[in-house]
């Protein structure tokens, strides 16, 4: 019984660390290829998962259906937000860049207080919810759902980046964006191209974490500061390392808020992101810039 | 000649100073500035709005007349002792944060040089905002917060007019004493407790912790957690397997709403979950959570059953009007704590800080002006509220029902919980 236990908080570790990954893939994204650090993705998971709310309350459509709409609709957003707002602060200071997310979260939070209230909403009876037994083990259907999605979401855009035109021309603007243009790359298109995806990996998170998780304005905090050392774990830019870094946090998270205490849980996992960057500051799949 | 026109003109001038001194010494005040420091954004958003909203009706009572409510500074329009002077709240958002409500605390006496000041939600944050307070020598109503702690400082300026979670967790155990003795409800002995991990929480821990021995229970699971983690998996884990007879909670609304989908999804309840008011109390919680919320117990200052009296059916109404939610009990304390201050303000001699304190002292509210299923209102010498009683209630069909006191429960407790696949 003792192991079934153990195995049971391992398992409810992996689903919980592919929906920290499926978050963190999209901020690793833009990190790697315009070495900036987008303070809000965590906020642009939250108007997803206002948007997937509004769209089952209004339009009783499920957050399985509303999935691709949203991601669309996030895709623009991202790259309105980097034309907009971002693109002025490139090349610029570190510091402008920071505060220019920054500003965007505060910008979010209110935004989102001010049109849907601060009141916690949830949707109820979506498709994928409940549990389902294997064995003795008890797996959240909507956290397994999850899972998959960002292994998925992972593989596709890893392929995307390796295997395409459109990735190779990303990948070339990150090495070295003074040299892009002179092959005949836009960097701006490359760079809202980025921002777009990063938010639309966003929103799958966002849309799945509606299926069982409450939503309201300042939902995106935690996830926010996991996404971060996740990413920083796995190594900047690096999308398989900030999957499966997002995956250590979960399980070290279950095991030791089981094993020590639950409200230490996260002191271990902060302990470990500042061992691995000690040791090895570039991530654990990173490469030196 | 001269010189008599200068002594005139002189005598004239010093009548006319001594005149306008006088008249800003005795200026009628218009209104009575007093602060308010409750979260409006960010965790507990939510709660704050809730209970401004019912603080600003609280207002209403005292500025205007509602002769058919009886209850204190309704017969009157403004304070009599001050002319009829408004009262005016000012409110500050303290984000449940500490430091900023510190912060606000100071702005509110040093800037908006309000008489006196109430708050917070979050114990930790009451704690904070009444140091604050307590420096500048100005009193500091609590009226939410319930961490036995806060009146245990030896603090000059600090009220609180609402009962402490130590006597809640010992009624905690009287019912489930009472449920086994009058109801035959055998609930078992052995205790779980899942509890946040900031003052408030902890003390509660602390009161549990003190009371089970003396009821003769056993804690076998002591879990605090950090409030608004990302995934409550592990500690709901930790509940299941130690599978206590009882879970004791105490949760902000949040974790509240995790904890309950989170329980459900691993399909574990426990046969009876005790909650300490909060996250399970909040309106919120339920409209949120719908009938996973079915059945929790949890403990309250204000029920239903007291709508029979014709004074909190009227405020009950102008509740649903003002907040679309019926009275409970964080709209009723709301609106009793700015009642309690606007009593001793009527009774103050001056709006001098002193004057204010003496008159929260002598606080003398009979029975029948006050909400709640208690004998009047009056502090101790530590500020605290003494005749603070707590109720039991249960959530029944998504409504919080009275089961004990049985006196004044309207419905039979459901014990043990029944389980997720036998609703």
């Amino acid at each position: 019984m003792e192991n079934m236990i153990i195995l049971q908080v391992i398992l409810s570790g992996i689903t919980a660390g592919l929906v920290y990954g499926l978050i963190s893939i999209g901020l690793s994204l833009i990190w790697g290829i315009m070495d900036m650090v987008n303070f809000a993705h965590a906020d642009f998971m939250m108007l997803s998962m206002y948007f997937t709310y509004i769209a089952w309350s209004k339009f009783a459509l499920d957050p399985m259906y509303s999935l691709p709409l949203i991601m669309i609709l996030m895709f623009v957003i991202g790259v309105v937000v980097y034309l907009a707002i971002v693109r002025k602060t490139v090349g610029g200071e570190i510091v402008t860049q920071i505060l220019a997310t920054f500003g965007i979260v505060v910008f979010l939070q209110n935004m989102a207080q001010f049109l849907w209230s601060a009141n916690y909403q949830m949707i109820r009876n979506p498709i994928v919810s409940g549990s389902f037994a294997l064995g003795d083990l008890f797996l959240q259907k909507a956290q397994v759902v999850s899972g998959i999605a960002s292994l998925m979401a992972a593989g596709l855009i890893w392929i995307f980046i390796h295997k395409t035109k459109l990735g190779w021309a990303l990948q070339a603007t990150a090495q070295n964006r003074g040299a892009a243009p002179l092959i005949g790359i836009n960097v701006n298109k490359m760079f809202s191209i980025a921002w777009g995806i990063g938010l639309a990996s966003v929103a799958v998170a966002g849309v799945l974490l509606a299926n069982y998780y409450y939503i309201f304005p300042q939902v995106g905090a935690t996830f926010q500061l996991l996404a971060l050392i996740a990413v920083a774990l796995g190594g900047f830019g690096s999308i398989p390392g900030a999957l499966l870094a997002g995956l250590t946090v979960g399980i070290i998270e279950a095991l030791s808020g089981f094993f020590i205490e639950p409200a230490y849980k996260y002191v271990v996992v902060f302990s470990l992101y500042i061992v691995v960057v000690l040791i090895r500051p570039q991530g654990l799949f990173g490469t030196h810039h | 000649m001269l010189r008599r026109f200068f002594i005139c003109l002189l005598s004239v001038l010093v009548i006319l100073s001594i005149m306008v001194g006088v008249n800003s010494v005795f200026a009628e005040v218009k209104e009575i500035k007093v602060g308010v420091v409750i979260p409006l954004s960010g965790n507990l958003a939510t709660t704050g709005n809730l209970l401004k909203q019912s603080m600003e009706l609280a207002i209403e009572v005292v500025n205007n007349k509602y002769e058919n409510l009886n209850v204190p500074m309704a017969e009157t329009e403004g304070f009599p002792n001050f002319d009829g002077a408004k009262l005016k709240m000012i409110f500050l958002d303290d984000q449940s944060n500490p430091e900023k409500s510190m912060g606000s605390v100071d702005q509110l006496i040093s800037q908006e040089k309000v008489c006196a000041v109430m708050g917070s939600i979050s114990s930790t944050v009451t704690a904070t905002a009444s140091q604050a307070a307590e420096r500048l020598g100005v009193p500091f109503l609590s009226h939410t917060s319930s961490s036995p702690g806060l009146t245990e400082r030896g603090f000059k300026w600090f009220f609180r007019c609402c009962p402490d979670d130590d006597l809640f967790t010992k009624n905690f155990f009287q019912f489930m004493e009472d449920a086994k003795k009058e109801k035959s409800i055998e609930l078992g002995k052995t205790i779980a407790m899942l509890y946040e991990n900031t003052l408030w929480g902890s003390d509660v821990a602390k009161a549990i912790r003190k009371y089970a021995p003396q009821f003769d229970y056993k804690i076998i699971a002591d879990l605090p957690y950090t409030s608004r983690s990302a995934s409550l998996t592990s500690e709901i884990q930790r509940l299941k397997a130690a599978n206590a007879d009882i879970v004791m909670l105490a949760s902000y609304v949040s974790d509240a709403i995790l904890i309950q989908t989170t329980m459900k999804d691993m399909n574990y309840i426990p046969p009876i979950m005790l909650a300490m008011d909060s996250g399970h109390n909040d309106p919120n919680f339920i409209k949120t959570v719908g009938d996973l919320a079915n059945y929790i117990v949890s403990r309250e200052v204000f029920t239903s059953t007291l709508l029979g009296d014709p004074t909190v059916a009227e405020i009950n109404e102008m509740i649903i009007e003002k907040t679309g939610f019926p009275l409970v009990q964080v709209t009723a304390q709301g609106f009793m704590g700015v009642l309690v201050l606007a009593d001793a303000l009527s009774r103050a001699e001056s709006l001098e800080p002193e004057a204010i304190r003496i008159a929260l002292v002598e606080t003398d509210i009979p029975q029948e002006k006050v909400i709640f299923p208690w004998p009047g209102i009056k502090f101790n010498e530590k500020g605290q509220v003494s005749t603070g009683r707590g109720i039991m209630v249960q959530i029944l069909d998504q409504k919080y029902k009275p089961i004990w006191p049985f006196e004044i429960a309207n419905v039979e407790p459901i014990l043990p919980i029944p389980g997720w696949d036998e609703r």
